[in-house]
């Protein structure tokens, strides 16, 4: 509440439009985060490789605009008042499901096997780590190390009250991430499966002896943690107008401090710990180079955790 | 130190426990006369360390069997390896005549067979509701009739149906533990120190409550520390030490038992 009235008291200070950016950012940056947390929730290792699972939906977003669906006839930029066209609205939904059907399959191929062999958390999370690793090469391999972007048609950006400059693209970002942050809290607490991934967070082996399918349940924490990373990583392209291969990686760093700073396993703490880290990173760089973002968030997350020690939310997949 | 005395001609010494039909010592088995649940030689651990060393018991259809034992006599092990929690090294778990040695848990829940452990009974985040619903996971068709059976079976937790279980007293947070392994209506209840920790009424109630499920078809394994009550309660009794049989009795008999009291105090 005290950093609130401070944040708030801040306000006059500020560009609005430095707040605004960061409140769209802060949606990108929960999409990881609350991905990220219900895995650690449920399969209880940081996964490392979160941020490249990212990349990876950008770059198999740019595969599919820029060179399956041309060949198909759907191809074009400037969809209504965005930048992009309406190929995103189909590769999209395609990018989500190839990377979480990935997921699953890295799961089956590597994580569970290592679960049945009792693998503690630091071998979980290396092999994660590894897995991050391999993955940015194969887009590095695939893709070059160059800059690229998605097909695009320039667009005036919306002059807002409060001297806010939008580009157009961030109300579909922020749409797109208002609606899956919901899905996801309908999901957790009004679903079957959602209730069950809560259960198996909080108690893995009560939801054992529960008859709870703990491996259906482990297929769609990936399926739809790494179903909002793609999302992010596509979502982040279109706002940042360019695709790297380190660009998940990046990324994956206000991720994680943003679920550390939220309580680690909880999606309510991760979507209120993205929010502040996307406004006050984005606000920082109005003093300091855009490069030192991740600093930020990091000092924001560490300042945080000396006052709250697990988080600013404290509890589990709620 | 006194020397300890002969047992009573009821009581069963380990090696004979092992070997034996159990149905056929100490008290009359209710029902069928093959046993619900049979252990034989059951070895199991964590690591290297075994802390089960060939246990074997049984319990009949409708029977109440408690086992008691000092502290790290493997009881909660014997538990969570009869529900699939920890695997059977060697010997064998058999359920309604099927070997469920190495049934994962929730096929074990399947079979009829529910575990309630002792401690972390219950999903502190979740609601009452959410957590029957949990229990009644592998129901087929909705849980929402069993819930109103629960409901009522435990009016006090009908009362406040979303609340967190994690903020329930100790007797409210047992009687969701109970509830939620009674939501797939099992054959066979087997609960870890159910009355740990609960005041002496609400311990009295909870006792009075398993004998109510009890009498509703539901057979009871109780692993338990307050001995007298439960040894009361119970058709037989057995009694583990350093991941051993040590003796099998009637329930009441197993009380009086001279042995019991060297155990306990280590003599």
């Amino acid at each position: 509440m005290v950093a609130f009235i401070v944040g708030v008291g801040f306000l006059p200070f500020v560009k609005m439009e430095l707040v605004a950016n960061g409140i769209i950012i802060g949606g990108i940056i929960a999409l990881g985060a609350i991905g990220a947390t219900l895995i650690f929730g449920i399969l209880g290792f940081a996964n490392l490789a979160h941020g490249d699972y990212m990349t990876s939906g950008a770059y198999l977003g740019l595969f599919l605009m820029g060179s399956v669906l041309p060949r198909i006839g759907l191809e074009g930029e400037g969809l209504g008042p965005f930048t992009f066209g309406y190929p995103v609205l189909i590769a999209l939904p395609l990018t989500v499901v190839a990377v979480a059907v990935g997921a699953i399959w890295i799961d089956a191929s590597i994580y569970r096997r290592l679960r049945n062999r009792r693998a503690g958390l630091i071998i979980m999370t290396m092999t994660s780590l590894g897995m991050a690793i391999a993955l940015r090469g194969l887009v590095r391999m695939i893709w070059g190390g160059d800059t690229a972007q998605y097909p695009r048609e320039s667009r005036q950006f919306y002059n807002l009250p409060l001297e806010i400059s939008m580009p157009p693209d961030a109300v579909f970002i922020s749409a797109v991430s208002v609606i899956l942050v919901a899905a996801v809290y309908i999901i957790l607490n009004y679903t079957r499966m959602g209730k069950a991934m809560r259960a198996t967070s909080d108690n893995p082996d009560l939801a054992l002896v529960s008859g709870i399918d703990t491996a259906g349940v482990i297929r769609w924490t990936w399926a739809i943690g790494a179903g909002l990373a793609a999302t992010a990583g596509v979502l982040l392209a279109v706002f940042q107008a360019q695709l790297l291969p380190v660009m998940g990686w990046d990324f994956m760093l206000l991720v994680f401090a943003s679920l550390t700073l939220g309580g680690i396993g909880n999606p309510h703490g991760a979507l209120m710990g993205a929010l502040l880290i996307g406004v006050t990173s984005e606000i920082a760089t109005e003093w300091m180079n855009p490069s030192y973002k991740p600093v930020v968030a990091f000092a924001i997350m560490i300042l945080a955790l000396l006052v709250r020690p697990r988080g600013i939310i404290v509890g589990k997949l709620r | 130190m006194t020397p300890p005395e002969p047992p009573d001609a009821g009581a069963v010494e380990p090696e004979a426990a092992g070997s034996a039909a159990p149905a056929s010592q100490g008290g009359e088995p209710r029902g069928n006369s093959q046993p619900l649940l049979q252990c034989s030689e059951v070895v199991a651990g964590y690591g290297a360390t075994n802390i089960l060393h060939g246990v074997s018991l049984a319990v009949n259809r409708g029977e109440v069997v408690t086992i008691i034992g000092p502290n790290g006599s493997g009881k909660s092990t014997l538990m969570k390896a009869i529900a699939g929690l920890v695997r059977v090294r060697s010997g064998r778990v058999s359920f309604r005549d099927a070997d469920v040695s190495h049934f994962p848990p929730q096929r074990i829940v399947r079979e009829g067979l529910c575990y309630v452990p002792q401690v972390a009974n219950v999903f502190p985040t979740l609601s009452i509701r959410e957590n029957l619903e949990m229990g009644g996971f592998i129901r087929r068709g909705g849980s929402e009739e069993r819930i109103q059976e629960m409901f009522r079976m435990f009016p006090d937790l009908g009362r406040r149906p979303n609340q967190q279980a994690g903020s329930l007293s100790g007797g409210q947070r047992q009687m969701l533990a109970i509830g939620r392994a009674l939501m797939v209506e099992p054959t066979l209840l087997i609960l870890d120190e159910p009355t740990a920790g609960l005041a002496p009424a609400i311990m009295h109630s909870t006792f009075e409550m398993l004998q109510d499920i009890n009498r509703g078809g539901v057979s009871l394994l109780l692993v338990e520390q307050n001995t007298r009550e439960a040894l009361m309660m119970s058709d037989r009794g057995y009694v583990l030490a350093v991941g051993e049989n040590r003796l099998e009795d009637k329930g009441s008999a197993l009380l009086d038992h001279p042995e019991l009291e060297m155990l306990y105090l280590g003599a």
